[in-house]
């Protein structure tokens, strides 16, 4: 399993800030796909970092046990 | 990893401790400060009361340590300390403060500069303005 944070805005419609998702043979876009069709996050300009670093939104890394990946909105700090 | 991140706003007692501590680095002649405050934008009619801050920390901070260690390198300072807020941050209050130090002014100026708009494109902060009816949108940094 592999960890989904969400965050700001993105959080708010997940209604949660994380969940536990399969990764057997899952890339980072299969993913986000899977997410967009539960959340409908193409709503959101979606940064998407892989265990902390970010990665294209359509990156065919394949995710592995203990990943964690976070959909980040715009950043706001400032 | 230097603590930047502070649970409410940033007081004006903690900027003069600050400067206070420098008083005993006697190479350094010049600082520079920025401070961010929230505005009360009014925004359709509503007026923003105040920015819920939160951050992810985890990636945050190498990203805050990449972004010291680039300043170090690109000017010549003695001393540079970055601090956000997190959480309830009411209009008028400070939310971020950077505090840079070094033998002359002219490098001061340009890190400042270059520490406050990376810090606000590059690090994973989000806020969410509050209006003083309750409702709420979500803050995007223009880039």
């Amino acid at each position: 399993m592999a960890v989904i944070k969400y965050f700001g805005a993105i959080a708010e419609v997940t209604n949660c800030n994380e969940e536990q998702i399969a990764v057997s043979d899952l890339k980072v876009s299969d993913c986000l796909a899977l997410l967009n069709e539960k959340y409908n996050l193409n709503q959101f300009d979606v940064s998407v970092a892989l265990n902390q670093n970010l990665v294209d939104r359509d990156s065919t890394i394949k995710l592995s046990d203990n990943d964690e990946i976070a959909l980040l909105p715009p950043f706001a700090g400032g | 990893m230097k603590k930047v991140f502070i649970n409410g706003p940033i007081t004006p007692e903690f900027i003069a401790n600050s400067i206070e501590k420098h008083q005993t680095k006697h190479s350094i002649g010049a600082h520079n400060i920025f401070l961010g405050q929230v505005r009360a934008d009014v925004i359709n009619d509503k007026t923003v009361a105040g920015i819920d801050f939160t951050c992810y920390e985890e990636m945050a901070h190498p990203i805050l340590d990449d972004i010291r260690e680039k300043a170090f390198k690109t000017f010549n300072l003695t001393c540079m300390h970055i601090y956000h807020s997190l959480g309830e941050i009411k209009a008028g209050e400070v939310c971020f403060f950077v505090f840079v130090s070094a033998k002359h002014s002219k490098e001061v100026y340009a890190a400042t500069e270059y520490l406050v708009n990376i810090v606000k494109k590059k690090v994973p902060i989000f806020g969410k303005e509050i209006f003083e009816d309750e409702s709420h949108q979500w803050k995007v940094n223009k880039v």
